[in-house]
């Protein structure tokens, strides 16, 4: 509403001219301390307006910098949830030498893990690639690898997975993560691995 | 023919068989400088199966003409001779020179033969050979230009029982040293009525590539790309086919077969998809059956290759895994292992996959793991590898009777595979250190090793390599 100010001035300084109209010839110009008063005000008052609309102009990137801010917070909060999804489902499944059960403890807690991530996420598609240590025969590995992979899905299928979600591959001894030869690196390398291959763009955490 | 005749008794022979002994070095030594590519032969290294020397017949291989060709054709000859195991090699002292009798003379002898004939006549002096404890002798003598014979002499009997002749040889070409190697298969079958192995290649994988070798060591070869997965090749009959599986990272597998006569790759199909491999061609080479590891467990199906159809699956595992099946040689059945029953063991069916039995017998519980079976191209012997203490090591099944024994103690020794001679078995051994191919004799228990080359496995050895295949 003091916007109506600066327009009113404007108008009275029309009304004045006009008033002149057909009168003596206008004093010479110089300093008219009449006008210089007007124009001063009319600069003043555009300097007002001109700081209100910048303080107006920055109450609104403020505002929208903050929702700009809010909405990456949040994305960078769902990519830090996908994230932290996708290191709890790489995480591996170890095994006994020759053996392809499931160890209770450590990873029946990791497969359990699984198990919820998969229900709070249907969309998720995974693949299991089990490997074996050097030991082995080199063949016989590639099928004990396989039943690896078998076996860390069925523990999901049987806790109501659907199977199509889930389909194994095996490496055999094929792709030692530790190329050494102790006992250590053998267990490294007795594992099962799980990759997503589908709807692992946004995942939310288990029990959100 | 009786033991008896191969005995050497008289007091000559024992000596002059001591001074071959004292000489062998000598005589390997030489080789090595002649061709550096082959393994060393490994005198005295056996595994431990009792072995009586002196009952196998004596050879001799005359030296002659000092020609190139002539002495390469001779040093393959005495080293393949030497590898069939079936002869004492007799090496003498000064070289092969002091013990061919070549006479340009034939007037020497004062008889009438040939007059004014200028050609050497070839002088077998069979006494001499008898008294050096040789039975066989073996002249390799230059005919006209590129061609020559190779004769094989039974001494005992003063006669010539083999005639072989080589035209227009090219010791440069590639099918070079494969003729010599069928010429020593003819010799092994001349004088001993048994085949020998000369002839035949061994195909391994190494750092993911797939290699040939000759059954000497000589005349390696990669058959596939470099920087790949190959994994369990396998020959096809004759020696013209190479099956094998490219793995693919995501843990799928496809096989190949690798054609030597055009050349070209081909999937077989149905094989992109799942994990396939350890495959094994019919002894006629129209089916090909594998194994496909999916998400029923691991079983073993056929493909029919010569009707380009019909992929068949033979085992039903129910997620027990059945792995690495082999033909028997009449094509009627197919050995494999199988998990079945626990650990795995070696098992047999028809090659329809009906009539599923246990093969290789084994106590429960008691005998460990057993792996890798492979026939005998004889159709008599199934050797594979069985865990004893953690270790993996060779054993042999009379097919007859069922009765295993074990064949190897030292290191650790898996993946056997026969070569033609059904006599001959190469695996793969920790015995030197590192994971090298080795060849073994069943009958007297030596073993030298087949190729210098690192992280070797999985060996398939393929049968005689024929004339008409000449990658």
């Amino acid at each position: 509403m003091r916007l109506t100010l600066p327009l009113s001035v404007g108008v009275s300084v029309i009304l004045i001219a006009s008033a002149c109209g057909g009168g003596p010839p206008p004093p010479p110009p110089g300093p008219d301390p009449d006008s210089l008063a007007a124009e001063q005000a009319r600069r003043d008052s555009i300097a007002a307006a001109q700081a209100r609309a910048d303080s107006i102009r920055r109450a609104q990137e403020a505002a929208q910098a903050a929702e700009r801010q809010r909405r990456a917070d949040s994305l960078a909060a769902v990519r830090a949830e996908t994230n932290a999804v996708r290191d709890m489902i790489s995480s591996m499944v170890h095994f006994d030498f020759n053996m392809s059960n499931i160890r209770e403890g450590e990873d029946t807690e990791v497969l359990e893990q699984k198990l919820a991530i998969l229900l709070a996420n249907p969309n998720l598609r995974l693949e299991i690639v089990g490997h074996c240590d050097e030991r082995g025969t080199d063949e016989y590995n590639m099928a004990l690898g396989n039943r690896r992979a078998v076996s860390s899905r069925a523990f999901l299928t049987d806790r109501g997975i659907a199977e199509s979600s889930i389909s194994v591959r095996s490496r055999g001894e094929e792709q030692p993560l530790d190329a050494g030869h102790t006992e250590e690196a053998w267990a490294r390398n007795r594992r099962a691995e799980f990759r997503i291959t589908g709807g692992g763009d946004v995942l939310v955490r288990p029990g959100n | 023919m009786s033991f008896m005749c191969w005995r050497r008794e008289s007091r000559l022979n024992s000596l002059f068989l001591s001074s071959t002994i004292a000489l062998l070095l000598v005589g390997v030594s030489s080789e090595i400088r002649a061709q550096d590519s082959i393994p060393p032969i490994e005198q005295g290294v056996r595994l431990g199966i009792t072995y009586t020397p002196g009952m196998r017949p004596g050879m001799l291989v005359l030296g002659g003409p000092q020609i190139e060709m002539l002495d390469s054709v001779r040093t393959i000859l005495r080293r393949d001779l030497e590898f069939s195991d079936r002869f004492e090699m007799i090496y003498l002292p000064g070289g092969d020179s002091l013990v061919l009798g070549v006479r340009t003379s034939p007037n020497d002898q004062g008889n009438d033969s040939n007059t004014g004939s200028s050609l050497p006549e070839h002088f077998v002096n069979y006494s001499l050979y008898a008294a050096l404890g040789a039975d066989y002798a073996v002249s390799v003598l230059t005919d006209v230009d590129s061609s020559f014979t190779v004769n094989l002499y039974a001494v005992r009997g003063e006669e010539v029982r083999t005639t072989v002749r080589l035209r227009d040889m090219d010791p440069d070409s590639a099918s070079f040293r494969m003729a010599i190697h069928r010429v020593s298969d003819a010799l092994v079958r001349s004088a001993t009525g048994e085949p020998g192995y000369a002839a035949s290649r061994v195909v391994f994988v190494s750092r993911g590539r797939v290699y040939s070798v000759d059954s000497d060591g000589a005349g390696l070869q990669a058959m596939s790309p470099p920087g790949g997965t190959a994994f369990s090749p396998v020959w096809g009959p004759l020696a013209q086919r190479v099956a094998y599986t490219s793995l693919a990272d995501d843990g799928w597998g496809s096989i190949f077969v690798f054609d030597f006569a055009t050349g070209n790759r081909a999937l077989v199909p149905h094989t992109d998809e799942y994990l396939n491999y350890s495959s094994a061609f019919s002894p006629d080479g129209r089916i090909l059956a594998f194994t496909r590891s999916w998400a029923e467990g691991s079983d073993l199906f056929a493909y029919n290759l010569a009707q380009d159809c019909c992929l068949q699956r033979l085992t039903v595992g129910r997620l027990s895994d059945n792995v690495s099946p082999e033909f028997s040689p009449d094509g009627r059945r197919i050995t494999f292992e199988s998990t079945r029953s626990g650990a795995s063991q070696i098992y047999v069916m028809a090659s329809d996959g009906t009539g599923q039995e246990l093969f290789a017998p084994f106590d429960y519980g008691v005998t460990g793991a057993s792996h890798s079976p492979a026939w005998s191209p004889d159709g008599l012997s199934l050797a594979f590898h069985r865990n004893v203490a953690g270790r993996h090591q060779l054993f042999l099944m009379d097919v007859s009777n069922r009765d295993v024994r074990q064949l190897s103690s030292a290191g650790r020794n898996e993946d056997p595979t026969w070569a033609p001679d059904s006599r001959h078995i190469a695996f793969k051994s920790s015995r030197s250190g590192s994971e090298q191919l080795w060849v073994v004799d069943i009958e007297t228990g030596r073993v030298r090793q087949l190729a210098r080359v690192g992280a070797a496995r999985m060996p398939n050895w393929s049968a005689p390599v024929m004339q008409t295949n000449q990658p």
